[in-house]
């Protein structure tokens, strides 16, 4: 028996693990694949790593064709990528990370059982591990926390399989496809998307709401679908793959009354998550649902006591860090301190080139329960450190409310902006006004500096644009 | 055109709160009676509220996310003929307080609604903070509360950095205990919690402090009372008398007489009983009928009787006077007393029906207490206080028996009227109350 048992070796999972660990409690982890779960395997690492890649061959590519070589620099003969290789690079990096998370586990004194897992009743796991000779445990622990993540959505009519892939089998590809049609215009279909257009391939993304990004606000998104329409990729929204034939290699693509017919090597299936409700004895536990989600309160709980959930598989935005923060908390709480779900904002970042950041509330939320804001834009194009990287596309924006000047929104579009993310977070959730952030240096020339921008402007008293 | 807050109702199932899962509606929009407002999730189930009222929606108090306690404000209307002007603007009636216009039949349960001041709605801390915890009385509009889409926290209502959060949790502090934060945007500080934990023990730390400080200026006639309430207390060295009345056969008569009339001529109160009672003691004892000139040292003992009624009204403390009250019967004295009370009251006492009283009753009915320390009204020198009427147990001689009794505390100068005077028309006061055929008995 023993304290704690978290099921499940993802980001949330290998967190709480950690953390109850480095608490004193006696802590047992579940899990079939490598630790580090989706993010590490197969999701944040792997796309961004590709996404690397894909922006160095591309820059260099770009180089390549234009003769008068902006820079001043000259590459004579187009470069060529080998897939393959990059995998393997990305692979390597990949297992580098899990070592390093194995590492972290046992130097927080967590038993890792590498298999499995299947809860018998709210207590008790059974763990089939793989390979040879190793026999299935039953482990028992005073709690549980549950941490099974989430899994890459189906497509009526499109089952992965050979030609048409899931964003796991798209980041193991051992060649760049000619042409892909995308499933999907959320961001994981944009992002490796953008990998691929980048590697040369033929891009169309295909979405079923009238605009790709249908969640960001219009003006960040749209400088994500000119960066998308300079990389050649084509963007059909209102529009539903109804089929592909593999032979033909041939999409089917419906829009409205119309169809056309689009070629693809390959088809990614990216429309969404679904939390990996199934395989692991989650119906025998008969916790409380909330849609396809467990349902879980303030502290993470589930209606069975003892039994915490976290991650992808409760409701929220599926993102590892909010995965990681539940972790944490509830490694607290199980250690005996008081703790529940006190975060302003989560951030939410989208790889796409250029990137996108959104901290807090957006304007039209604000509009909607009837705050007044100020509302600061910042465009890239007037900062120097964006034009010194020849990027100049994007901008900063900060939302603070009119009568205090309390920053509850920021958001940014534009390249490299993921990096300003902690920073936007940090104003939040320390209550800073627009004029902490005027009052506080910052440094020149950075990209940042479009933050202290954005908050003279939403004073009104702009400098630099 | 009226304002109409509706608060959260009892949903039931012993539910005390409910977290806001979407808004059907936004600040603007006209809604019809049983539209859909707002879905609401709580332990059990998401419900949908429909709008109590027809009209235009001026405020949403809360945003998704956050949770709000049965009985706390949600939506505030405009309702009536106009609605079309929608300014935020200080509305007539005043947001603030208990609330009088809702709809469901439970009210307010939690202790953190949203009053000026108390944590119930993070951002609002933030803009009474801004104002220095001062305020006028004025029915300031109400900010809105906004959060992130995440589903709230509790400790998320208040504002507070991360680090403080971890603190105030360590340490056992609920946030939303704490009144408002001393950060400049009111957020809570770590010399907040700090000062929180080291408050007094005799004071629960569960109760929130109130920081709030309302200036009230003293003018027009509350400045006059004032003036006169000192001139009374430091010129005139008081004494009080306390006296049981057993006036059961009084109201015995009293209520005999009101159930008489078979078109009502006039509502006999036992202040009108009192008034000619005192009419008749004070002929006795002409020494507490007097206006004492303490600056000419002349006492002026009046053989008139003008009694001055102290009134309340909402301007404060008024004396209407009955003038001549010997020359009225029991009737007139009651229909007098009520006419001056409500002129008093609306205002439109003139200016000869107060002052010049030689006397002066104060009651305050059933409020009057057992027992109270009357001020004269300078330059009277006697005031005849009033207090409550009870049944108390009266011993006959033989057992104890339930009489009704009423006393009365008066007041009398102690540089014209000593205690033995004062004591001596007091008793036949209470002679003729307690027996009141003696009123009106010819010469009795």
């Amino acid at each position: 028996m023993c304290d704690v048992l978290v099921l499940g070796g993802g980001p949330g999972g290998y967190t709480a693990a950690i953390r109850a660990g480095q608490l004193g409690l006696d802590t047992v982890l579940v899990e079939a694949g490598p630790p580090g779960g989706t993010c590490l395997t197969v999701g944040c690492i792997p796309s961004k790593a590709l996404l690397h890649a894909a922006d160095e061959f591309a820059r260099i590519a770009e180089v390549a064709a234009t003769d008068d070589g902006r820079l001043g620099i000259r590459v004579t003969t187009p470069p060529t990528v080998d897939l393959a290789e990059t995998i393997a690079w990305k692979d390597q990096l990949v297992s580098g990370l899990t070592s390093g998370v194995e590492r972290l586990l046992k130097r927080a004194g967590v038993r890792l059982i590498n298999g499995w897992g299947v809860m018998l009743d709210g207590k008790t796991v059974s763990v089939t591990p793989g390979g040879e000779g190793s026999r299935t445990q039953v482990v028992r622990a005073q709690r549980v926390v549950l941490a099974t993540g989430s899994r890459s959505r189906d497509v009526a009519g499109l089952p992965v399989g050979d030609r048409i892939l899931s964003s796991t089998e798209a980041l193991a590809l051992d060649h760049v496809p000619a042409a892909i049609v995308v499933v999907g215009g959320g961001y994981i279909g944009l992002e490796l998307g953008t990998a691929f257009a980048k590697f040369g391939s033929q891009v169309t993304v295909v979405e079923t709401a009238d605009r790709v990004l249908p969640g960001v606000e219009a003006e960040l998104a749209q400088p994500v679908r000119q960066g998308l329409s300079r990389l050649g990729v084509e963007i059909l929204t209102s529009a539903q793959v109804e089929s592909f034939d593999e032979d033909s290699r041939v999409a089917r693509v419906r829009t409205g009354e119309e169809t056309s017919d689009v070629k693809a090597d390959v088809v990614l299936v990216a429309v969404g998550r679904d939390p990996a409700t199934s395989g692991w004895g989650l119906e025998g536990l008969d916790l409380d649902r909330d849609g396809p989600f467990v349902r879980v309160d303030q502290q993470c709980r589930t209606s069975m006591r003892d039994v915490f959930a976290i991650g992808d598989l409760t409701r929220g935005p599926l993102l590892a860090h909010r995965a990681m923060a539940q972790g944490q908390m509830v490694a607290e709480v199980m250690a005996g301190k008081k703790r529940s779900w006190d975060q302003t904002c989560v951030p939410a970042v989208v790889y796409t080139d250029p990137e996108i950041v959104t901290v807090g509330i957006t304007v039209s939320e604000a509009r909607t329960t009837g705050l007044d804001v100020l509302v600061g834009d910042f465009p890239l194009d007037a900062s120097g450190r964006a034009r010194t990287e020849g990027d100049t596309s994007g901008m900063v924006r900060l939302v603070a409310r009119e009568d205090n000047h309390l920053i509850i929104g920021a958001h940014a579009v534009g390249r490299h902006v993921s990096e300003l993310t902690a920073g936007l977070t940090l104003a939040i959730e320390m209550c800073a006004r627009l004029e902490d952030v005027v009052g506080t240096i910052h440094a020149h020339p950075t990209r940042g500096e479009a933050i202290q921008e954005a908050a003279l402007i939403a004073l009104g008293r702009g400098l630099h644009a | 055109m009226t304002t109409h807050a509706f608060h959260l109702p009892d949903v039931g199932e012993g539910v005390a709160e409910a977290e806001i899962d979407r808004w059907y509606v936004a600040v603007g929009d006209r809604v019809e009676e049983d539209q859909l407002l707002v879905s609401v999730l709580t332990d059990k189930a998401t419900l949908d509220i429909p709008s109590p009222v027809a009209g235009t929606v001026t405020e949403l108090a809360a945003a998704v996310g956050e949770i709000v306690a049965v009985g706390s404000e949600l939506v505030q209307f405009q309702t009536g003929d106009d609605e079309t002007t929608l300014s935020s603007t200080p509305k007539t009636s005043a947001v603030p307080g208990p609330p009088a216009t809702a709809t469901s039949s439970e009210l307010r349960l939690s202790t953190t609604s949203a009053e000026v001041g108390t944590p119930a709605i993070a951002f609002s801390i933030a803009a009474g903070a801004a104002t220095e915890g001062r305020t006028r009385p004025t029915g300031t509009g109400r900010q809105v509360s906004v959060t992130s889409p995440e589903p709230s926290p509790a400790h998320r209502r208040v504002l507070a950095s991360p680090a403080v959060r971890r603190a105030a949790a360590d340490a056992g502090i609920d946030l939303r205990r704490l009144a408002s934060g001393s950060g400049p945007v009111g957020q809570v500080t770590h010399a907040d919690l700090r000062a929180f934990a080291d408050a007094p023990t005799t004071q629960a730390p569960a109760l929130p402090r109130r920081t709030q400080v309302t200036d009230v200026p003293v003018t027009g006639i509350r400045r006059a009372i004032g003036r006169q309430m000192a001139t009374s207390n430091s010129r005139i060295p008081h004494i009080t008398l306390v006296e049981e009345v057993d006036v059961t056969s009084l109201e015995s008569l009293r209520v005999r007489l009101n159930g008489k009339q078979e078109d009502v001529r006039q509502r006999l109160t036992p202040l009108a009983f009192l008034v000619r009672a005192l009419v008749l003691a004070v002929g006795d004892h002409p020494v507490v009928n007097a206006r004492f000139d303490d600056d000419e040292q002349v006492v002026h003992r009046y053989a008139g009787v003008h009694v001055g009624l102290a009134t309340q009204t909402d301007d404060g403390l008024k004396v209407p006077v009955l003038r001549h009250a010997e020359t009225m019967d029991l009737w007139a004295v009651a229909r007098l007393i009520e006419d001056r009370s409500r002129a008093a009251r609306d205002g439109s006492v003139s200016h000869a029906d107060m002052g010049g009283s030689t006397i002066t009753v104060s009651s305050l009915g059933a409020l009057g207490g057992i027992a109270n320390t009357p001020i004269i009204n300078h330059p009277e020198v006697a005031i005849i206080g009033v207090n409550s009427m009870q049944v108390r147990p009266h011993w006959d001689g033989q057992q104890f028996v339930p009489r009704k009794k009423m006393n009365l505390s008066s007041s009398f100068d102690h540089r014209v009227v000593d205690g033995w005077h004062a004591a001596v028309f007091l008793h036949r006061f209470k002679e003729l109350l307690e027996e009141p055929a003696l009123m009106f008995v010819e010469g009795a």
